[in-house]
């Protein structure tokens, strides 16, 4: 296994090697023990300073990265859009041009805009972390999802998972395909045709348009949110027949006749992707993947600052 | 020029003399380990870290000494210098109070050593640290640090180089030292 990583950002899964994203996991495993210590703190960033720039709400990532930063001893700055002077008209570029003229080494980025950390990373030296481009990618939920798959199944590599529900709004779903699949893992996406991305089968995952078909097939379920927010149409009639036909209730899943892993990146729409039952039940582990979300995002911020050659 | 061949400095029998006088030293101040823990630093001082709690236990006939290993990758002062691989930390207790000896196989500039003191912090407020080294270098620290129990001290000049073979993975017990210029 390669020492460390070929990127100098982590814009999306797409630019990773297999080799990258297996360094990450195996480093993610040794800051799972860190947290897990009585003083859950160790002093590897310490001279690093970390911008989290979120254009865009965000709860759980934004914690998620915020402990990993403080974690490793980094000094971190918040900056919400909601109260800036994005709202007076400032451009991403003199935004964060601002920012890093205080000395700022790294920067967390979610945008609405799919690419804005590509784009950025084209104009500032500071190493970027993309947490979130518009429905483009969301790396480090894929890497905290397979870290997850992994922990509960021991290997992803030939495992089966399907990724249930709004994938044409979900960068999650992107970048757990990308990542699944450098994994080795096989890869289906399940959900109404209006919500399916016309082109999805060229990244070579199979597409299945009944619940029930998915979870026979599969190892474990990733059971996405709807994105209620980016619909600026209607995608489907009501929630109530979402539900209907891709919500996931105890009935259904007794009725497979196998034990299926669910997941879900969360915030949770309880009662229509998933009932509260199934995502408090003993297959869910829905709350493992927050709390390895915060180990695997120490893992990328201490690999992405510890390359030693620049 | 070529390397020059190897020098022996501890045979397999000097080797197992030494770690019986290290592991009787240490009961000498140490008692029965009720209030005493031993960590191995990873990765090389776990091996002999290993070796001394199996012979304590022969010695002492008790097998619940607490032992850990520690990991001291994320401490380093010379992160972003070289790249640093992590390995495992395993301690499944609290050294609040403890009466601590940290092992590791070779000191050298002391470096490693002053990251495992800021590592081991991380599982509490130990009473007393002691540290044992199988091969001390003297005249070649960069820091005040000194161990209280050594196998063998040899005088070293930086390009040389001291390797330590350990049954467990190299078939025989030796020290060497080997000379690069």
């Amino acid at each position: 296994m390669s020492r460390k990583l070929s990127v100098k950002h982590l814009l999306g899964i797409k630019q990773l090697t297999t080799d990258d994203i297996e360094l990450i996991l195996s480093t993610a495993d040794h800051f799972k023990e860190v947290i897990n210590r009585p003083i859950k703190k160790v002093p590897s960033l310490r001279d690093i300073t970390i911008a989290n720039l979120f254009f865009e709400n965000s709860t759980r990532t934004r914690t998620s990265f915020e402990l990993a930063e403080r974690r490793l001893s980094a000094d971190t700055v918040n900056f919400a859009a909601s109260n800036s002077s994005v709202k007076k008209g400032e451009t991403l570029i003199d935004t964060v041009n601002n920012i890093l003229a205080m000395k700022v080494d790294m920067v967390v980025m979610r945008h609405p805009n799919p690419g804005a950390c590509v784009f950025l990373s084209k104009h500032i030296d500071a190493k970027i972390v993309n947490a979130g481009d518009g429905a483009h990618e969301h790396p480090t939920q894929a890497l905290l999802d397979a870290f997850s798959i992994r922990e509960k199944h021991g290997t992803v590599k030939g495992k089966k998972i399907v990724i249930v529900g709004d994938v044409l709004h979900s960068r999650v779903a992107l970048s757990n395909i990308f990542c699944l699949q450098k994994l080795g893992a096989e890869v289906m996406v399940c959900g109404p045709r209006t919500l399916m991305p016309r082109y999805i089968s060229s990244l070579g995952v199979k597409v299945e348009y009944d619940l029930r078909k998915a979870l026979e097939w599969c190892d474990v379920a990733n059971m996405l949110r709807i994105q209620l927010e980016r619909q600026d149409i209607k995608f489907f009639p009501t929630l109530r027949e979402y539900t209907m036909q891709y919500g996931l209730d105890m009935d259904l899943l007794n009725s497979i006749g196998k034990e299926i892993t669910i997941m879900h990146p969360g915030p949770i729409n309880r009662g229509v992707e998933i009932t509260s039952e199934v995502a408090d039940s003993a297959n869910s582990i829905i709350l493992d993947q927050v709390e390895n979300g915060v180990a695997v995002r120490m893992a990328v911020l201490y690999l992405l600052a510890g390359r030693s050659d620049d | 020029m070529a390397a020059m061949a190897p020098r022996l400095i501890l045979t397999p029998q000097q080797f197992s003399i030494t770690i019986n006088r290290l592991c009787h030293q240490l009961i000498e101040v140490h008692d029965d380990f009720s209030d005493s823990v031993i960590i191995g630093l990873q990765p090389r001082g776990v091996n002999l870290a290993r070796r001394i709690r199996q012979t304590l236990q022969e010695i002492l006939k008790n097998d619940k000494i607490l032992y850990g290993e520690l990991d001291t990758t994320f401490y380093r002062d010379d992160f972003r210098k070289k790249d640093l691989v992590p390995n495992q930390t395993n301690i499944n207790f609290i050294i609040e109070g403890k009466n601590v000896v940290l092992i590791d196989d070779v000191l050298f500039t002391g470096r490693t050593i002053r990251a495992g003191l800021d590592a081991m912090m991380a599982f509490g407020r130990p009473n007393d640290v002691e540290l044992m080294v199988l091969v001390d270098r003297r005249f070649s620290r960069n820091l005040p640090i000194q161990a209280k129990y050594v196998g063998v001290t040899v005088d070293t000049i930086s390009s040389e180089k001291v390797k330590v073979d350990w049954k467990e993975n190299d078939g025989e017990d030796h020290i060497w030292l080997l000379t690069n210029d």
